[in-house]
């Protein structure tokens, strides 16, 4: 359990593997040294995964070589990767819920005793031995399922590092975090660099690349595109991983606040176990102004949207849109008020993966005119809007009647802002609207919601990532704990929007307020 | 589009690319850029077609999951008889004969099912010669009459599973299907025409009154449907046992839990003549089929149906409720299983037994699996069990095989079904990987 001492170097050399027409790795030539952190940096759908996974040994490459210091090696599946001190922590954990962190770690390499029997006492040894050693903070006992997002990638971590990995592939790992979550992982991979291991860092969010890679690869569709330097400004990395010039700030006049849409008076809401996850919250959302309400994850932004779009029930206070009362309605009369709401979760919420396009363009406004009358759907309406939205919002797909789940996640999100935004709408709630998406699908959908809001839609908008709130919103609204923090005008400093955040007014108090 | 079955597991999405990107590709991948590049439709679908057989589309699958099972109920039926097995047994001395005799048994016992179930030839010579020519269609006529009550059961399963819900009840509701219709039909007097509707409409209420009941406790309690579906299975079959025992149902003078017969105004009126078993009831099955059929594609609450089955918090996020949609979908559920309990008390029994609900509601369920939950599909399926069934009793008459072997080659259909990779590996298809609605929905297991 000493782990392998001698770092790799790993060598890829004209890499090419095609699913059918599709090219997904194009010829790619990739070299890490040992002790590198190297950044792969691309849009999803460019091939950072199939690359990884060509690596990793679960795809097998149609040509090209795969050289360990300087070996042409060939693994044929992923535990011939990490035999040879490979490994790999996926964005979906691969974990079992039910097991502890160190039921989890042995799992597969299981220690046995002298008689056979699994030999717990030396599994939880070794996960408090590599916890320490690389600064973890794991407890062997506690059980997955109880532990936060973060917890469990280190869990995954400490899987690779148990199987002796000099390198290890960690792909999209801050997709699942919060900022502070962020943080905490570079430290640990500062750390792992520093005890001598390599680490591939597959990303396409450009500020963390910048801050914490040696080396950047960019791939565009298949292809290495560029291997600028770490130093490289955020227009230089974006315009090359999307191929050409990128907005990066979004351009958009003053608002011009009208009228009161929504009216929320001291909103209170209670999860399962009975505690107040919004809390007697009280602000106003005009037309033709986006309200930003930030926050860490899981202060009560999901249940406040929620709330609004009458899919959790309202505890006290209460709802109004346009001077309607809507507290305790249905979803149903919410949307036909003329509200429109980007869920969280696209792919649970949003969309209808085994749906076509088609049918998920109309998915909330089938049952209206012009799409139907009565109880007969209008097929020819709803196939005709499908392909004027399509081209209207840019979704790239071969036909309407494609499934859903076949879309890349950008274009899924764009199939749910077309199906939003696409009709007339007075009150737009969108929560999280660009989580994993690649900086040209962000663009395009913060265009969207400011042209929204340009045609008088009032806009709220709850988001954990500040760049988001600071490039949209009109006035912010900070959350902690269910309650307002809060409101301040977009030319607030991050210093104070991060107390605020953190639920303090005075720096002593930061410390302690930070989410565990 | 076929090229956009490729992604394999771990990959990112594949994103759809534009024809220029496609164009430069290597040989292999020639195929499908020649479909996409602007061929006259035929020749695109030809390809489209040769795709789905190799890589083997669910459809394929399902014919080639019929074929293993028929190869392997004719290796059942040779080597279960006692004059196979003694000409086995003399393998060595005389090879041919071994052969000759396995092959003997099972053609001879799959040519007396065809006869029973589809035409037999003897039929059609004794007609030029005088003899009958319903006798020719009387094969047809038994399977079209053995999958009536499957095609509306088998729609009652497929509808739920649509909505992602597992109706392990059409037992249940046939009972009550059959238990009104049959009560209309001997108890009350009406003039013609009108009974026979009556006791239609009142059989679709029957079962309607048991899956509505299944949905709303489903709805307002969550109860789990196969729980509930599986208990008021027996219920029903105790109650109508009950119902026989009393005055009102039982038939004065018999010594038989049986109830007096439907009179003839509320029988399914036969559709080619006395001698042929063939009514109107299998009109009613073919009606129903086609409804389904629209009401799942062509209306909002089919479109809120569908979208609760594939994803119900997607669905509720778009304004939908799926605990109305739920009550809903069983109401139609039972109705349609409840007709099948109309169409064997109206069309074939004429009267209510103990056992009227036969193995019906059991096998609606693997009817429904094997048509992949689409009314089309459950159509064709009922009347492969149709012609199984049908075929099963002569081969028996002829051959002395028990008719068991037809439940056999039905099992093990949907044992291959239900196992596409095992057929792929069977007859060397290409994997493939592919979201589809119905699929999804039959594999998504028992926690929905």
């Amino acid at each position: 359990m000493s782990g392998r001492e001698v770092a790799l170097q790993l060598e890829l050399r004209g890499i090419t593997k095609r699913f059918g027409g599709l090219v997904a790795n194009d010829n790619i030539d990739l070299t890490v040294e040992p002790g590198e952190i190297h950044a792969l940096l691309g849009e999803n759908g460019a091939g950072k995964s199939t690359l990884m996974n060509v690596l990793y040994g679960l795809l097998q490459p149609d040509a090209g070589q795969i050289l360990l210091d300087g070996k042409a090696v060939r693994f044929h599946n992923p535990g011939e990767a990490l035999a040879a001190g490979i490994g790999m922590v996926h964005q979906h954990f691969m974990l079992v819920p039910v097991f502890t962190v160190a039921e989890n770690v042995m799992l597969g390499v299981e220690p046995t005793t002298f008689l056979g029997l699994l030999d717990r006492r030396r599994a939880r040894k070794d996960v408090l031995e590599l916890s320490s050693r690389y600064g973890l903070a794991i407890d062997p006992d506690a059980l997955v399922e109880d532990l936060p997002v973060g917890i469990q990638q280190r869990v995954e971590i400490v899987k690779a590092l148990h199987r002796e990995a000099s390198m290890v592939i960690l792909d999209e790992p801050t997709a699942v975090l919060t900022p502070g979550e962020t943080n905490e992982l570079f430290e640990i991979m500062r750390g792992l660099q520093a005890s001598g291991k390599s680490i591939i860092f597959i990303s396409h969010k450009l500020k963390e690349v910048q801050e914490i890679a040696d080396r950047i690869t960019v791939l565009r569709r298949g292809k290495v595109v560029g291997s600028p330097p770490p130093s490289a400004s955020d227009e230089e990395l974006a315009s090359l991983m999307v191929g050409r010039a990128v907005e990066l700030t979004v351009h958009k006049d003053p608002a011009r606040p009208g009228d009161v849409v929504l009216k929320l008076d001291g909103l209170s809401v209670k999860n399962a176990a009975g505690r107040a996850v919004v809390n007697g919250v009280s602000f106003e959302v005009r037309s033709g102004e986006i309200v930003g309400v930030a926050g860490v994850q899981g202060n009560g932004q999901t249940e406040l949207c929620k709330t609004i779009m009458g899919l959790l029930p309202v505890e006290a206070g209460s709802i109004r849109v346009h001077d309607h009362d809507l507290t305790g309605t249905s979803t149903r009369a919410v949307l036909e008020s003329g509200v429109s709401y980007i869920p969280e979760d696209r792919q649970e919420d949003g969309i209808v993966e085994a749906f076509s396009l088609a049918d998920n363009l109309v998915l909330d406004d089938y049952n209206r005119a012009p799409y139907a009358s009565g109880l007969a759907l209008h097929l020819d309406e709803i196939r005709k809007s499908a392909s004027k939205l399509t081209d209207e919002y840019d979704i790239r797909a071969t036909s309407i009647d494609m499934t859903a789940g076949t879309l890349s996640g950008g274009n899924q999100q764009k199939v749910i802002v077309a199906r939003e935004l696409g009709r007339d709408v007075s009150l737009l709630v969108a929560n999280q609207p660009t989580r994993g998406l690649d900086v040209g699908s962000i663009e395009f959908v913060h265009n969207r919601i400011v042209a929204a809001r340009d045609h008088g839609a009032a806009v709220l908008i709850c988001s954990t990532e500040l760049d988001e709130i600071y490039a949209l919103a009109d006035r912010i609204i900070v959350m902690y704990e269910g309650r307002i923090a809060g409101e301040r005008p977009p030319t607030v400093s991050i210093e104070e929007l991060g107390l605020l955040m953190a639920g303090a007014g005075t720096p002593d108090s930061v410390a302690e307020a930070q989410p565990a | 589009m076929s090229h956009q079955d490729a992604g394999p597991e771990g990959n990112e999405p594949t994103t759809p690319t534009e024809p220029e990107d496609s164009a430069e590709n290597p040989p292999d991948a020639t195929k499908q850029v020649a479909a996409g590049a602007g061929h006259p439709k035929g020749a695109e679908t030809a390809l489209q077609l040769l795709n789905a057989v190799l890589e083997g589309s669910s459809a394929v699958v399902t014919f080639l999951a019929i074929v293993l099972a028929i190869v392997i109920g004719g290796l059942l039926i040779a080597f279960t008889s006692p004059t196979v097995l003694h000409a086995w047994s003399h393998l060595f001395s005389a090879p041919g004969a071994a052969f000759s005799r396995a092959w003997d048994v099972a053609s001879s016992a799959y040519s007396a099912m065809f006869e029973g179930a589809i035409v037999n030839p003897h039929t059609v010579s004794a007609a030029f010669h005088g003899g009958s020519i319903a006798a020719i269609f009387n094969p047809l006529s038994e399977t079209a009459v053995n999958a009536t009550p499957l095609i509306l059961a088998g729609l009652a399963v497929a509808l739920a599973f649509r909505a992602g819900m597992f109706n392990i009840g059409a037992t249940g509701q046939f009972i009550g299907g059959a238990m009104i219709a049959g009560w209309i039909g001997f108890a009350v007097h009406l003039p013609m025409i009108i009974h026979v509707v009556v006791a239609v409409i009142g059989g679709f209420v029957g079962g309607s009154i048991v899956g509505g009941f299944v949905g709303t406790l489903k709805a307002r309690t969550g109860a789990h449907e196969v729980i509930v579906t599986i208990m008021t299975n027996y219920v029903m079959e105790y109650l109508i046992l009950f119902l026989l025992g009393l005055a009102v149902f039982r038939a004065p003078g018999l010594p038989n839990p049986v109830s007096p017969p439907v009179a003839n105004n509320a029988m399914l009126p036969h559709l080619a003549g006395a001698t042929l078993r063939i009514n109107a009831g299998f009109l009613v099955a073919l009606a129903a089929a086609a409804g389904v059929s629209w009401f799942l594609n062509r209306t909002t609450v089919g479109f809120e149906l569908r979208t609760v089955g594939a994803n119900a918090s997607a669905a509720r996020s778009a304004g939908m409720s799926p605990e109305r949609t739920w009550i809903i979908v069983m109401v139609i559920c039972g109705g349609l299983a409840g007709l099948a309990g109309a169409s064997v008390i109206l069309g074939t029994d004429f009267a209510l037994t103990p056992q009227i609900y036969g193995t019906y509601g059991i096998d609606a369920i693997t009817v429904a699996l094997l048509g992949r939950g689409t009314p089309f599909g459950v159509v064709l399926a009922a009347l492969l069990y149709g012609t199984l069934d049908a075929g099963s009793v002569t081969m028996q008459a002829q051959t002395q095989i028990p008719v068991d072997i037809a439940t056999v080659i039905q099992a093990l259909i949907v044992l291959f079904v239900a196992s596409p990779p095992f057929v792929r590996e069977v007859f060397h298809l290409r994997r493939r990987r592919r979201v589809e609605e119905g699929a999804q929905v039959l594999a998504k297991g028992w926690s929905a």
